[in-house]
């Protein structure tokens, strides 16, 4: 085998480092994706190596945060893939109707703009009130940002489309106040939402759910550690619960995709069997 | 010596380009092909089976952790960037667009370059933007062969023509010429 790169030797150290220092453990996940990310950082950063990185990350708090914001990707949006959230109204709600009352897990939830997205939707389809999600994330910013339901008023008209086609029941404006630059997410949504900070990598199973959002997440995971985090999220369902991946991640790889029955191969909506 | 995949990366006018280029190789093409096309994030990859129709080569969209093998031709899907792992297999991600895109060439670009080296084509087609340009740079660096479309015969001369003035790259032709050269260059395989 050739020799390693120094630039490779030096990623794998910075980020045993990261784990032994801030204890959050990037180290399965893809190279790619991790590579760029601190590449990114250290051009923007104004450094040459990695190496002069690893002492910042160790004696600088504040370049430890921005790096660790850096290598987890937050982007998201509202009702994002129209298309899945309204196989959730067709093929999820009816599951969940028949529950007395109903646990939603939303693992890896960013700024929280999903989980208000299913909020929305769980009220118009009268479930909200019977219903509690816990939103997770690794990630205190983007979770404290969650909490706030605050969002930028540029994004208005792109979240109206999608939830129109979505299959949206009633008018998206009625669900935020807004002045000229911010919209805030209506109190009454965030009644029933549990926020609360989980790493899907070192912490365990959650809860006994009756449904599991994790959309584009799995994918910057290597394989291994995919089959992990698979493990526990077919720990936290109760049997005919429902698993909902993001829309170009399968469950091919999954030494679990036997244990699943799919609800909607198009949208990765699965349903775990009794 | 052997190339290991040649990548293309296209925006405007594209599927037109793609259509002129693609259904020439033959069945037997010894080296596996990865696209980002630039489209609107809500497409459906309906686009992509009609391309496979007019192939002989397997179009199909490029999965996550799939192993990247020769027959087939593999597109970045709508909305994520796609990038080579050193095993040869695609990653996909959500993260920020560059150059306003997402899927992004340079992002592909950039990384195939740091997995196959020497052994890399890349390919810049028609466009009206700039992306792409910094990837190719890279493939060059990293000892790659590089095509550009020649710009006064793409539908759309910007994204060559930056390609062009970012780096020195190797040819310039028009379609038919890339066609011709991508042929070649199997054949030696
Ligand atoms: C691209 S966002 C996806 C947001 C949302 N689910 C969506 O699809 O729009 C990925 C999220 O996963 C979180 N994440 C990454 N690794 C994690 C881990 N080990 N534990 C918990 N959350 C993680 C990141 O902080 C980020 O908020």
């Amino acid at each position: 085998m050739a020799a390693k790169d120094s630039t490779e030797i030096e990623i794998d150290l910075l980020l045993e480092a990261i784990y032994q220092k801030y204890g959050y453990d990037f180290r399965q996940y893809s190279d790619a994706h991790i590579k760029r990310r601190i590449m990114n950082r250290m051009v923007l950063a104004g450094y040459n190596t990695v190496s002069e990185m690893q002492f910042q990350l160790l004696h600088n708090k504040s370049f430890a945060n921005e790096l660790l914001n850096d290598l987890s990707i937050t982007v998201t949006e509202m009702f994002r893939d129209p298309g899945f959230y309204r196989s959730v109204r067709e093929k999820i709600v009816p599951i969940l109707k028949t529950y007395p009352f109903i646990k939603i897990w939303h693992a890896g939830c960013s700024t929280g703009e999903e989980v208000y997205s299913m909020a929305i939707l769980l009220t118009e389809e009268g479930l909200m009130e019977r219903t509690t999600i816990y939103a997770t994330d690794f990630n205190q910013r983007a979770l404290d940002e969650a909490k706030q339901g605050i969002f930028s008023n540029n994004l208005i008209k792109e979240y109206t489309s999608n939830y129109q086609v979505s299959g949206g029941r009633s008018s998206f404006s009625d669900y935020y106040t807004a002045d000229e630059n911010m919209a805030i997410i209506g109190q009454n949504l965030k009644k029933n939402i549990v926020w609360a900070n989980h790493n899907l990598v070192t912490d365990s199973v959650f809860a006994e759910v009756h449904m599991i959002l994790c959309r584009n997440v799995l994918i910057y995971f290597k394989r291994e550690l995919q089959n992990k985090v698979h493990q526990m999220f077919y720990e936290s369902l109760i049997n005919g619960g429902v698993l909902c991946l993001g829309s170009k991640e399968g469950m091919y790889f999954s030494e679990l995709k036997d244990v699943y029955q799919e609800l909607d191969r198009k949208q990765k909506i699965f349903k775990k069997k009794y | 010596m052997g190339y290991g995949a040649i990548v293309i990366g296209v925006s405007s006018g594209g599927l037109k380009a793609l259509g002129e280029i693609l259904p020439s190789l033959p069945q037997n093409y010894p080296i596996p092909i990865v696209i980002v096309q630039h489209l609107s994030p809500r497409s459906d990859g309906y686009w992509i089976e009609s391309m496979d129709k007019i192939c002989k080569l397997f179009v199909k969209e490029a999965d996550e952790k799939e192993k990247i093998e020769r027959g087939n031709i593999y597109m970045a899907p709508a909305n994520y960037h796609l990038l080579v792992e050193q095993d040869r297999t695609f990653s996909l991600s959500t993260d920020a667009k560059v150059n306003f895109a997402r899927p992004s060439i340079d992002v592909l670009f950039e990384s195939a370059a740091e997995v196959y080296g020497k052994e890399l084509i890349g390919l810049i087609l028609t466009g009206s933007n700039s992306d792409g340009a910094l990837g190719l740079k890279k493939i060059k660096e990293e000892g790659g062969l590089t095509i550009v479309q020649d710009p006064e015969t793409a539908e759309s001369s910007s994204m060559p023509a930056h390609a062009i003035s970012t780096s020195s790259v190797d040819h310039i032709l028009p379609l038919e010429g890339i066609q011709k050269l991508l042929i070649r260059l199997g054949e030696r395989d």
